[in-house]
């Protein structure tokens, strides 16, 4: 059984579809390997799905996986890890979520976030922090933590995350995983909690590059729930892997190269990028302006939205409702202030302040100008580069509690993840180095919007060059074993 | 002192599609409560707005037949506010880029009204308050609105009515909307305000809601405008607020102070992308557009020399003018049409209990029997007996010929007849030769009647004059 868990989801499929191992011997390994897995806290609910009979060319058919407790799964609790929506059944199943099940993906349950994916540490979830599997006392990165961490203690073979300013890519990265936000419009919102609809993007975190980019074959495509969603044509991303990186021109932006990155991530960047020339790529240092408002710019619409957004939990119709309000006003401000918690109450705060007459023109209106100037920078970085790589964050993953105090300085972490939501464009996050204290490092790549096959590619062949992807923690895959 | 009245009307227009403006729920009226809702209007968590296309078209018919420039790219914005009918919490409207602009309607006295802008947007829940709790009916939410706001180019009471008339009339014959003030598919807000006769600075205005009809809307204008003169002419000044009329005590009643009013925040909906009318769209509707009503009565008038009465009431509904045009089409005179479709089939539609939609005679029917008058073959009493029998299904002719209704034109069979009721009513005829002219009339009607009906009233009256005449010599 151990072995199973050193496959990939795709060779996992495979052995499946082989008869080397019955599905339901798999199904029950990951569902042993979750139940002794508590203390991460990676799950709000377990409950697995029924197979359904797949196609017989689906790719993943079988194999199981999770979902980000912020995408509707009809009939079980969704609830964004808030006290708000503890008791909310939707009615409907996300689109993602519904295309990999009927792909014959099993779902073994919905997993921890911050809280309505806002933050980076999947700190602020009603029940409890995720923690990082390769050290308890680290966190897991947010706020799709407890989908990486499941996928790096190898509970599931890949999870479903949502991106909105980095929320797949961070905890990819704070878990040493392979997580990818693809291009905005390519995967359909249906279903997925809004927090920031201009930015959210539902996209996979799984073990390697080839696994992300057989879960997107399947998640990607135009749905007509979403009027955000793009027509396509969508190409399979996993035909793309080629490995082959000759002619690529690659650019590490100085703006996101800076003096913030600590020894041990620019060592493992710069040898990620030796790796990726040796494919065949070319890897420079470039100059890049206008992308230094991209962060600040990012947190003012986002907060915007988010707190129009979340106007809708008001205690009337659904979820969490005070008692003892004396009028319906009352009834609001009682309800929100118990279903809330504090990072989300700040956001939505924020967001109603920077909305109001009088802030409209001075912060939302210069945020949106600047967001045209972040996608003319990187339009500018297209015509000498294919692609962009930069660190996902500077330094080692927050420790628990480090910065939950402090979250201005939480928020300035996000610029290096921020402006690929920003400019709408497909970034991957992917393991790249360790660091002494046995964290991983993570390195970002990111492409022009539909760029996505090129993007996996760089990372496919990194992945074949390197085995950063292969390290587990020691917990790896224990579950299974562990009686 | 001598004030004029200044208004500006806020009109909300329930579009006639079949389905609501960013779900496929339904959006029949008065279905039990909660229960054309879904995901979408509700608001659930993960559910996104997805346009109906039909309600842009109907919006852009509207547009277009309002004068107004369409906006090229057109966006929704997101107007927030918590209240217990709103299950986002935020309504999608436009703001920043309204569908259209700068329109004109012209009144039937030839006066226009600037539009300053339409756009689209979604209607709210209601709220049942009873005794000792409130309940929501969410069936509304997400039905299809159009805002029509007009520049304060209206002078008084019996003006907002008249636009009022005229939009209804225009939008009607669109069918982009029914105009139902009583189902609440035509709201409408008033702004008013009084300056000195003459002068060109606006007032102080206010606002005035829950106008049911457009009778409320006349009666409390004009009690507004009393009500703001009088004030000014104390030497007062007018708060600027919002206010209710009151049906009943036939008065307007303060709510709120409008600079309580809330910040909406509006900002762009990111779930709704920007959207496009492209010219192409546009020129096909206008191709589309059918006559209006005012476009209707002038050609009338101009081509069939028909009173303003008789055009306005023919044209008062698409399906009456419509119904009159193929009645003249089949070969009627115009006139003769219009006097039956006013008399007769207006009379009947009423007894029956139909719209003017539903007339169940086919005009091919209509232009029959009138013929058949024009023909002398029936008059005109018989007529009308045979109008009654084939309203709702036959043929005139048949209907004639089956009951033996045509009319005789036989003068000495008339004479003879005549002659029997002149020797059975012998009084009259006295009365007649002592000078009693009304006598004959009863006379024609006693042998009218002894023919059954069946000949040329005139026809009968000259005849028995003949005979009367004789009698005297």
């Amino acid at each position: 059984m151990n072995q199973l868990f050193d496959l990939t989801a795709l060779e996992l499929a495979r052995a499946i579809a082989r008869g080397d191992v019955a599905q339901s011997d798999v199904i029950q390994g990951s569902a042993d390997c979750i139940a002794v897995s508590d203390k991460l806290n990676c799950f709000t609910a377990i409950s697995v799905s029924d197979p359904i009979a797949a196609t017989p060319d689906s790719s993943l058919s079988g194999v199981p996986m999770a979902v980000k407790d912020n995408l509707c799964l009809a009939g079980t609790a969704t609830t964004c890890a808030s006290r708000m929506l503890r008791d909310f059944i939707p009615p409907y199943t996300a689109a993602a979520v519904e295309k990999l099940l009927c792909a014959g993906a099993v779902c073994m349950g919905k997993t921890n976030l911050d809280e309505f994916a806002i933050g980076s540490t999947s700190e602020t979830s009603f029940f409890g922090p995720v923690k990082n599997p390769w050290n308890l006392e680290y966190s897991a990165g947010g706020s799709s933590g407890g989908s990486a961490a499941a996928v790096a203690a190898g509970l599931v073979w890949y999870a479903l995350g949502s991106d909105t300013g980095g929320s797949i890519r961070h905890p990819a990265a704070c878990c040493g995983v392979t997580g990818m936000k693809p291009t905005y419009g390519t995967v359909s919102r249906y279903g997925l909690v809004s927090y920031a609809s201009s930015f959210d993007q539902i996209g996979p975190i799984a073990r390697d590059a080839a696994d992300c980019a057989a879960v997107l074959d399947i998640i990607r495509g135009h749905d007509r729930r979403d009027s955000t969603s793009l027509p396509g044509p969508y190409p399979s991303l996993s035909a793309q892997l080629t490995g082959d990186l000759r002619s690529v021109r690659i650019g590490i932006p100085d703006v996101y190269f800076d003096e913030a990155v600590d020894e041990p991530t620019r060592c493992a960047i710069l040898s990620c990028a030796d790796a990726l020339r040796r494919r065949g790529a070319t890897v420079e240092l470039c100059r890049a302006s206008g992308l230094e408002h991209a962060v600040h710019a990012y947190y003012v619409l986002a907060c915007a939205q988010a707190s129009s957004n979340l106007a809708r939990y008001d205690g009337v119709r659904y979820g969490c409702r005070a008692e003892a309000a004396h009028d319906v006003q009352d009834l609001f401000v009682r309800s929100r202030s118990l279903g809330f918690g504090r990072e989300v109450q700040r956001r939505i705060l924020l967001g109603t302040y920077l909305l109001s007459d009088e802030n409209y023109d001075t912060y939302y209106k210069k945020a949106v100008a600047v967001r045209h100037q972040v996608e003319g920078a990187f339009r500018a970085l297209w015509h000498s580069y294919d692609l962009l790589l930069t660190p996902v964050f500077p330094g080692p993953p927050p420790k628990l509690g480090q910065k939950t105090n402090d979250p201005v300085a939480l928020y300035q972490e996000d610029r290096y993840v921020a402006c690929a939501n920003l400019a709408g464009l497909p970034a991957l996050s992917m393991p790249c180095g360790m660091r002494q204290e046995g964290l991983p490092i993570g390195v970002q790549l990111l492409g022009p919007r539909m760029s996505d096959g090129a993007v996996l590619n760089a990372a496919f062949a990194f992945q074949q060059e390197t085995d950063f992807h292969r390290r587990h923690p020691p917990m790896f895959g224990l579950g299974g074993d562990a009686e | 002192m001598n004030w004029d009245v200044v208004i500006g009307l806020e009109t909300h227009v329930e579009l006639s599609t079949q389905s609501k403006v960013f779900c496929g729920c339904s959006t029949a009226f008065g279905a039990p409560p909660n229960t054309l809702c879904c995901p979408v209007c509700l608001g659930l968590p993960g559910s996104l707005p997805v346009l109906n296309e039909q309600a842009v078209e109907l919006a852009l018919k509207a547009a277009l037949a309002l004068n107004c420039t369409v906006t090229p790219v057109s966006r929704f914005d997101r107007k927030n506010y918590f209240y217990p009918d709103l299950p986002k919490a935020y309504q999608i409207s436009q703001l920043y880029a309204p569908l259209a602009r700068d329109g004109h309607l012209d009144l039937p006295g030839g006066r226009r009204i600037r539009i300053s802008e339409m756009h689209l947007e979604e209607d709210a829940g209601k709220l049942h308050h009873h005794a000792d709790r409130t309940a929501v009916d969410y069936n509304r939410c997400g039905v299809p609105l159009v805002e029509i706001v007009t520049a304060p180019d209206l002078t008084g009471g019996e003006e907002a009515v008249a636009y009022l008339e005229q939009l209804r009339s225009i939008l009607q014959y669109l069918g982009v909307s029914d105009c139902r003030m009583e189902e609440g598919s035509l709201r409408c807000d008033v702004n008013l305000s009084v300056r000195l006769a003459g002068s060109s600075e606006l007032g102080t205005r206010t606002e005035l809601k829950n106008l049911g009809s457009l009778r409320a809307v006349r009666l409390a204008c004009e009690y507004e405008a009393q009500r703001q003169i009088a004030i000014l002419e104390s030497g007062g000044q007018v708060r600027c607020q919002t206010c209710r009329w009151d049906e009943e005590a036939r008065r307007t009643v303060p709510m709120r102070d409008k600079e309580q009013v809330g910040d909406y925040r509006y900002f762009p909906d990111p779930d709704l992308p920007p959207l496009a009318v492209g010219e192409e769209w546009l020129t096909h509707l206008r191709a589309e557009q059918p006559e209006l009503a005012h476009e209707k009565a002038a050609r009338y008038a101009r081509d069939w020399q028909l009173g303003e009465y008789d055009c306005a009431t023919l044209t008062s509904r698409r399906g009456l003018a419509e119904f009159f045009e193929q009645v003249v089409a089949l070969g009627a005179p115009p006139k003769q049409a219009a006097n039956w479709i006013m008399g007769q089939v207006l009379r009947r539609l009423s007894a029956d209990g139909l719209a003017v939609e539903e007339i169940p005679m086919s005009a091919r029917s209509l232009a029959d029997l009138i013929r058949l008058v024009e023909q002398g073959t029936v008059n005109r009493n018989t007529a009308v007996e045979v109008f009654d029998a084939v309203f709702t299904g036959g043929d005139p002719a048949e209907y004639v010929r089956t009951h033996r209704l045509e009319q005789s034109s036989d003068t000495e069979q008339i004479a003879s007849v005549a002659a029997d009721v002149l020797a059975q009513n012998h009084k009259s005829v006295e009365d007649w030769l002592s000078g009693k002219e009304k006598a004959a009339g009863f006379l024609v009607g006693q042998t009218m009647r002894a023919l059954g009906g069946k000949a040329p009233p005139a026809l009968v009256g000259d005849v028995v004059r003949q005979l009367l005449e004789r009698e005297r010599s």
